[in-house]
C-alpha cells in the first residue's frame, strides 16, 4: 500500500472520529439527563429504552412486517407516478401544443402540497391502499414531468440538427438522441419523485393508516410511548438512507457514458 | 374577445399559425380549463355522482361567494400565513447560523456534518408526533414543525455556498490580514449569498409544505388545513375544493415570487 493511500486512510479514521465525538456526547447527555430523571419518560426515554423498543420489534417480527408495507406502498406509488410522468413529461417537452394546452392546469394543481390532497382522497377513495398510492403516485408524478419536460426542451439544438443530417426518423431521434442527452435531468426527476414518495408515504400512514412505519409512529404516539417513536424515527432514517443509495447507484450505471465522454 | 373571432374566422389556420405564439399558448392554455369546467358541469348535470360527493362548479363558487362574505376566510389565510411565517423566521435563522458554522469552520464541518446528515435522512413528517409531544399540538407544536422544516434546506445551502466560495477570494483576505468578522461580512456572506437565496427560497417551500401539514395533523386551529379537515369530517366537498383552490392560489402566488427573484 503507497504512502498516499495509507495517509488517506488515516485522515478518514481521523475524520470517522471527530464526526462521532458529536453524537457520543449528545448520546451522553441524553443518557444521564434520562438517568437523573429529569425529564418524564413520556417527553425523553432513555437511550436503552429506544433501542430496546427496536430490538422487540425487531423480534417480534413487526418491525419486518411494517416496513415492508411501507416499502411496498412507495413502491408501487412510486412506479405509477414515475412511469405516468415519464409518458406525460415527455408529450409536454415534445409537443409545443399539447404543452401549451395542458402546462397551465398542471402547474396550478402541482401548487398544491401533495398531501392536501389526502382528505378529499379519503372521502373519493376511502382510507384504504388506494387512497395511498395514489397521494404517493402524484408527490412522484409531478416533479418527474417538470423534469423530463425540461430535460427534452433543453436538448442541445445541435444534436437535434445531427438526427435531422442523419435523416432519423422521429423514433430514432426521440430514442437515439433526445432521451440519452436527458437522462440527466430524467434522473433528477426520479430522485425527487423518490424522495416525494417517501415523505409523502409517512405522512399519508400518519394520517390513516393501521399498518406501516408511519402508522408505527403514530400508535406511539397516541399511547405516549415515545422509545417506540424515536426507534421507527431512526429506522426511518435508516431505511431513507438505504433507497437513496439504492437510486444513486443506479444513476451512477446509467450515467457512465457521461463520465467516459469527453 | 378578438381571439375568440380569430379562432372562429375562415382561414383558421393560416390565421391562426399568424398569430404571435405567445398569444396562441395562452389561448390554448385557457381552452383546457374551460373545457375541464364544461366537462365537470356536464358531470353533474348527468349526475354521474351524488351533489354531496361531487358538487357543481356553481355550489363550490356559492360557497367560496359564502366563505368570504360571511365565514372565517380570512382569518384562515392570515393564520395560516403567519404561522408559516413564524416558523419560516425560526427556521431559517437557525439554519442560516447552523450552515455558516458548516461552511465557515472546518472543525465545525467535521464535528457536526455527520449528525446533520444522519437527521437529514428521516422523513419530514415523522418528526410531527415527536414534536408535537414535545411542544403540545397547538400554535407551538406547529411552529416548531414549520421551523424544523425550513431548517435543513437553509443550512444545506449556506453550507455548500460557503464552502464554494473561490480560492482567490479567499487568498484575497488572507492577504488583506482580514479578522475572522471581517470575511464573514466582507467575503463569506456576499460571496455566498445566492446560494444561501437558493436556501431560503427552497425553505419557504418546505415551511407552506409543513404549515398545511401541521394543520392537518395536529389540532384543529383556524388555517386552511384545519377547513380540509372540517370538510372531511362533515363531508363538505365544495368546502375542501375551496380550500384546496386557495392552496393552489398562494403556492402560485409564491413560486412567481421565486421564479421573479
Amino acid at each position: 500500500m503507497s504512502r498516499t493511500g495509507r495517509r488517506r486512510i488515516a485522515t478518514w479514521t481521523g475524520g470517522l472520529t471527530v464526526g462521532l465525538l458529536v453524537p457520543a456526547v449528545l448520546l451522553g447527555v441524553w443518557s444521564a439527563v434520562a438517568a437523573k430523571g429529569w425529564l418524564p419518560d413520556q417527553l425523553l426515554p432513555a437511550p436503552a429504552a429506544v433501542w430496546q423498543a427496536l430490538l422487540e420489534n425487531a423480534a417480534s417480527g413487526d418491525l419486518l412486517s411494517n416496513t415492508l408495507i411501507s416499502l411496498q406502498r412507495v413502491g408501487e406509488g412510486f412506479a405509477f407516478g414515475a412511469v405516468a410522468g415519464l409518458g406525460f413529461g415527455a408529450l409536454l417537452g415534445l409537443s409545443m401544443t399539447l404543452r401549451a394546452l395542458l402546462d397551465p392546469c398542471f402547474l396550478l394543481l402541482a401548487q398544491v402540497p401533495p398531501l392536501a390532497w389526502i382528505p378529499l382522497l379519503i372521502l373519493v377513495l376511502g382510507i384504504d391502499e388506494g387512497m395511498k398510492v395514489t397521494v404517493i403516485a402524484w408527490a412522484s408524478f409531478v416533479p418527474v414531468v417538470l423534469n423530463m419536460a425540461q430535460g427534452i426542451r433543453d436538448v442541445p439544438a445541435p444534436l437535434r440538427e445531427l438526427g435531422r443530417v442523419l435523416t432519423f426518423d422521429p423514433w430514432y431521434t426521440l430514442t437515439r438522441i433526445v432521451l440519452p442527452a436527458a437522462v440527466p435531468s430524467i434522473f433528477t426527476g426520479l430522485r425527487e419523485g423518490l424522495a416525494n414518495a417517501w415523505q409523502t408515504m409517512v405522512a399519508a400512514e400518519l394520517f390513516a393508516s393501521s399498518e406501516g412505519l408511519g402508522y408505527l409512529i403514530a400508535y406511539g404516539r397516541q399511547l405516549f410511548q415515545l422509545d417506540l417513536v424515536l426507534a421507527m424515527v431512526v429506522v426511518l432514517g435508516v431505511v431513507g438512507l438505504l433507497v437513496n443509495g439504492v437510486l444513486a447507484l443506479a444513476e451512477q450505471r446509467l450515467l457512465r457514458w457521461q463520465a467516459l465522454a469527453p | 374577445m378578438s381571439r375568440i373571432t380569430i379562432a372562429q374566422s375562415g382561414g383558421r389556420p393560416a390565421a391562426w399559425q399568424r398569430l404571435p405564439p405567445a398569444l396562441r399558448s395562452s389561448v390554448l392554455g385557457v381552452v383546457t380549463p374551460l373545457a375541464l369546467l364544461g366537462l365537470w358541469q356536464a358531470a353533474c348535470a348527468a349526475h354521474v355522482a351524488p351533489p354531496y360527493i361531487l358538487p357543481s362548479p356553481a355550489a363550490v363558487a356559492e360557497r367560496f361567494q359564502m366563505e368570504l362574505t360571511g365565514g372565517t376566510f380570512w382569518l384562515d389565510v392570515s393564520s395560516s400565513l403567519s404561522r408559516m411565517l413564524e416558523g419560516f423566521v425560526l427556521g431559517s435563522a437557525g439554519g442560516l447560523a447552523f450552515g455558516l458554522l458548516l461552511g465557515l469552520s472546518r472543525l465545525g464541518e467535521r464535528l457536526c456534518g455527520p449528525v446533520f446528515l444522519a437527521y437529514r435522512q428521516v422523513a419530514l413528517f415523522a418528526w410531527v408526533p415527536l414534536l408535537s409531544m414535545w411542544f403540545g399540538g397547538g400554535e407551538a407544536g406547529k411552529v416548531a414543525f414549520v421551523a424544523l422544516s425550513s431548517f435543513a434546506p437553509t443550512v444545506v445551502n449556506t453550507w455548500r455556498a460557503t464552502r464554494a466560495i473561490p480560492a482567490p477570494l479567499r487568498e484575497l483576505a488572507a492577504v488583506l490580514t482580514f479578522g475572522r468578522l471581517d470575511y464573514i461580512r466582507l467575503i463569506a456572506l456576499p460571496g455566498a449569498l445566492p446560494g444561501i437565496v437558493i436556501g431560503l427560497r427552497s425553505a419557504l417551500i418546505y415551511a407552506w409544505l409543513a404549515t398545511v401539514g401541521a394543520e392537518l395533523f395536529l389540532d384543529i386551529a383556524p388555517g386552511i388545513g384545519g377547513r380540509l379537515n372540517e370538510g372531511r369530517d362533515k363531508f363538505e366537498v365544495d368546502l375542501m375544493l375551496v380550500a384546496l383552490a386557495v392552496l393552489a392560489v398562494i403556492g402560485l402566488a409564491f413560486s412567481q415570487r421565486a421564479a421573479c427573484g
